[in-house]
């Protein structure tokens, strides 16, 4: 009978390991999977792996991928805090459409002034609506004892409709007859967040995940917030030994994820999406929740693991293009992923042992 | 002999918990088991009992080989265990409790008039329809007791059963397990209070490091002596050294303070005032609003104004950091998880408390130099044994990890320090020197709050006595003023005045 038995102290070697082993593992069962659909599992992996960053179309994926990763990056960074202290922020891509809205609103207000001020103003009215909506389940879980994680996932199908009522009705370009969606923000000069530099797909969102990652580093190794929120999560009546104001903690843990989130939707749709349509919600919300967890809810793991993660959505419609792979494949690719890497994640603080049946310890 | 223990040795990865220990237990006689914390008392008796099996060795039961599977065989075999942790449904009656763990199915009628039969035989009062969320922690190890006595057991294990009883409810068990051994069953008692073995039992074996130390007869052996086989050295008391009492430190007015959790319990009427360098002893038995009475010093639950005074100031509406910086420490019970996070660091877990007074934090940035070296100071001074202080807090034993809580508080020279428990799960040697650092810390002019359920300990190192009993506390009386008698009285709930002995029973 094998048997797992706690380890006196978690082993560092494997808090190292075990994504690796889970990327692994998520190959040869990624490749199984695709194997049983029809498909050549090497050409598959090649297609989402290889051929993003050395085919023969690589200059065009390079560029998508830091598209893809900022977001993840930026909104992971922020839920990694409050993941960190046991505040559980799930509803990420609802403040990611409401910092979008209210960014791009708050923008559209001075439509068609001419302002190098109407970005940063854009940028800090997406926080602000991100934050806003965050505030909601924050304020209900240390008012009223509700379950943050609840009350954040539900908003984030308010969110949605409020995006669709948008699209079709409030924030609808007047001069597009009949056609849903907003005004492009991405070709109006004031409000366009435009690639930094050319064929890298480097947009301001990609900085501003390099700093959240850089900041948030600082916060947990440095600062006392920070400690704080390491100590929330390791072991709460200690931290409120310690005097951790719990309900202070939690707002501040929603503040920065929920601004985060807001900021990643207001680049997105000033930049890539261009302009606030029906389907401008992207998952990248929930996608990012997996993004912090196989970064081990470490700033630079997760930098490592957004771009991982954005390989594979690059790799995946890559090979749903080129091979027929079905879409859906591609996300129980990319849910495997969380799914070893939380399996093995037990190693870290348990080893398995062989013991004869019978034995009682 | 009833049970003969020949060779036993178990081992478990990186220690071996029992080295070929061999000893008898003579049918009807009271056997203590001795020996600190680690010292494989625990894994002794769950071989027994049949939760442990032993890798080497064989147990005799009336001459014939004993190997129980499981406690079931035991129990069926006549081996039966009363844990230090009940178990029981507090929704339950006493009756229905019993049938529960009983493996013959009986009807709840029979079953109630057999456990007011043995309770009567034995003298432990027990009413079977009673629920056992009302009954005080006594009366449930009464359950448990009866429970293993319906089973006519010829061993009756116990595991350091009177560490929830007052001494008045210690007697009642006493006589009920002298009762017991008349009647001709063996009773293997697993303790470290030294004085009750020497009044119980009639032999002793010592256990130090999983091996047999000794052997002896208690009644015939000082608690020093048997104290210090325990632990393999001499042992040190506290040096009271002479001290100056000064002016009034913690002044604590405390009138229905409503419980935080659903299962604390309430502070009803809870006054008192310690001056610097005085030690005030709180006693009590568990679950009567020790960990409410820490909480309200800490500031982890705030109470209403003028409840808690330092000095001349008023802190009751402050938090644990607002607190600490004034001068007031704490430190309580649960030393994993609540005094210590498990799976930090030493110096992180310096950072806990010491923040402020230590001066680790500077503009919200943590000085990770200063706290490792003020890890070490804490580490060095209270003789911590670990690998250093980047070690997580899980790793250290319980006694060395309670050194290092207690050290870190005292380093920050606190005005005023409570600490719930000090020694609780503490090998003797690390018992003793965390209650010298106490009295050292009165010497020293701080004011000391101890609030234990060792009385023992509260003898030792307290000026004054005071009880809690059910959210109450008793007027003080000077230690030196009493005797056990009083204590158990006051522990009762009788409070200060004279009693009348039928308020015992």
């Amino acid at each position: 009978m094998i048997v797992l038995e706690r380890r006196p102290a978690p082993s560092t070697a494997w808090q190292g390991l075990s994504p690796v082993l889970a990327v692994a593992l998520t190959l040869v069962a990624g490749g199984l999977m695709f194997a049983a659909l029809g498909n050549d599992p090497f050409a598959a992996l090649r297609a989402i792996f290889w051929d993003p960053l050395f085919g023969e179309f690589a200059f065009f994926f390079r560029g998508q991928l830091l598209i893809k990763a900022a977001p993840l990056i930026l909104i992971a960074v922020g839920l990694a805090l409050g993941f960190r202290a046991g505040v559980w922020n799930i509803g990420a891509e609802g403040q990611y459409i409401v910092g979008a809205l209210a960014g791009a609103a708050a923008g559209l207000a001075f439509y068609p002034a001419d302002s190098r001020l109407i970005l940063p103003m854009m940028i800090a009215a997406g926080a602000a609506g991100g934050i806003a909506w965050a505030m909601i389940p924050a304020l209900l879980r240390v008012r009223f004892g509700t379950n943050e994680i609840l009350v954040s996932l539900m908003l984030v199908y308010v969110a949605e409709n409020l995006l669709a009522s948008a699209a079709v009705g409030w924030l609808r370009n007047p001069d597009a007859v009949g056609f849903p969606g907003s005004r492009d923000l991405s070709r109006w000069g004031s409000s366009a967040n435009p690639e930094l530099i050319a064929g890298t797909g480097a947009h301001w969102g990609v900085a501003a995940a390099l700093f959240a990652v850089v900041a948030a580093h600082v916060l947990l190794t440095r600062h006392i917030t920070g400690f704080h929120i390491r100590l929330t999560g390791a072991a709460p009546r200690a931290a409120a030994f310690a005097g951790v104001n719990g309900g202070r903690l939690i707002v501040f843990c929603f503040a920065v994820s929920g601004g985060l989130a807001g900021m990643a939707g207001l680049f997105e749709v000033t930049g890539p999406a261009g302009q606030i349509s029906i389907d401008f919600a992207s998952g990248y919300g929930f996608t990012a929740i997996i993004v912090a967890f196989l970064g081990r809810l470490h700033p630079i793991g997760i930098l490592l693991a957004g771009l991982l993660m954005a390989l594979t959505y690059v790799g995946g419609d890559n090979a749903a293009t080129s091979l027929g792979l079905p879409v859906a494949a591609i996300s129980a690719f990319q849910g495997m992923l969380l799914f070893f890497l939380l399996a093995v994640d037990v190693l870290t603080h348990f080893r398995l042992r062989w013991r004869p049946r019978g034995v009682a310890a | 002999m009833l049970l003969s223990i020949e060779g036993l040795t178990k081992r478990y990865p990186g220690v071996v918990a029992n080295d070929d220990v061999s000893f008898q237990i003579a049918a009807g006689s009271l056997h203590a088991l001795l020996g600190e914390n680690g010292a494989g008392k625990s894994t002794l008796v769950k071989a027994v009992y049949g939760l442990v099996r032993p890798d080497e060795g064989r147990m005799l039961l009336d001459g014939e080989p004993y190997a129980p599977d499981d406690p079931r065989a035991a129990r069926a075999a006549g081996v039966t265990m009363v844990f230090q942790h009940f178990s029981l449904f507090d929704a339950l009656t006493v009756a229905e409790n019993v049938g529960l763990g009983m493996t013959e199915r009986v009807r709840q009628r029979d079953l109630s008039e057999r456990i007011r039969t043995v309770s009567r035989d034995y003298g432990l009062p027990l009413d079977p329809d009673a629920r056992v969320g009302d009954l005080s922690a006594g009366e449930r190890q009464r359950v448990e007791i009866v429970r293993c006595l319906l089973q006519d057991p010829r061993l009756l294990i116990m595991d350091e059963p009177t560490s929830v009883l007052t001494p008045q409810e210690a007697q009642i068990l006493f006589a009920t397990l002298r009762k017991l051994s008349a009647h001709g069953t063996a009773v293997l008692y697993i303790s470290h209070k030294l004085d009750e073995i020497r009044a119980l039992c009639s032999r002793a074996t010592i256990l130090r490091g999983g091996r047999l130390v000794d052997e002896c007869d208690p009644r015939t052996t000082s608690s020093r002596e048997l104290a210090e086989r325990m632990v393999g050295g001499t042992l040190a008391t506290p040096q009271l050294r002479k001290r100056d009492v000064g002016a009034t430190a913690l002044a604590v007015d405390v009138l229905d303070q409503p419980p935080a959790s659903p299962f604390g319990v309430a502070l009803r009427a809870v006054s008192f005032e310690v001056r610097a360098g005085e030690v005030l002893g709180v006693g009590g038995v568990a679950g009567n609003g020790q960990d409410e009475l820490l909480s309200i010093l800490s500031g982890e639950v705030r109470s209403r104004i003028g409840c808690v005074r330092l000095g001349d100031r008023d802190v009751s509406r402050l938090g644990p950091t607002a607190r600490r910086t004034l001068g007031l420490s704490t430190a309580p019970e649960e030393r994993l998880g609540h005094a210590a996070a498990p799976d930090m660091t030493l110096t992180e877990n310096t950072i806990v408390t010491g923040a402020r007074r230590m001066g680790l934090v500077r503009g919200g940035l943590i000085d990770w130099k200063r706290a490792a070296i003020a890890a070490a100071g804490v580490i060095r001074s209270f003789d911590v044994r670990t690998s250093g202080p980047h070690a997580a807090a899980r790793s250290l034993s319980g006694g060395n990890l309670q050194k290092f809580v207690v050290g870190r508080e005292i380093a920050q020279k606190p005005d005023v320090f409570a600490v719930n428990q000090p020694t609780w799960g503490v090998d003797a040697a690390a018992a003793a020197a965390i209650r010298q650092a106490l009295v050292d810390l009165a010497a020293q002019g701080t004011a000391v709050v101890v609030i234990s359920q060792d009385l023992d300990e509260l003898l030792e190192v307290s000026d004054r006595f005071v009880a809690l009993n059910e959210g109450r506390l008793s007027d003080p009386v000077p230690t030196a003023e009493l005797t056990v008698e009083r204590i158990g009285l006051m522990l009762g709930g009788a409070a200060g005045g004279p009693m009348p002995e039928a308020a015992v029973a």
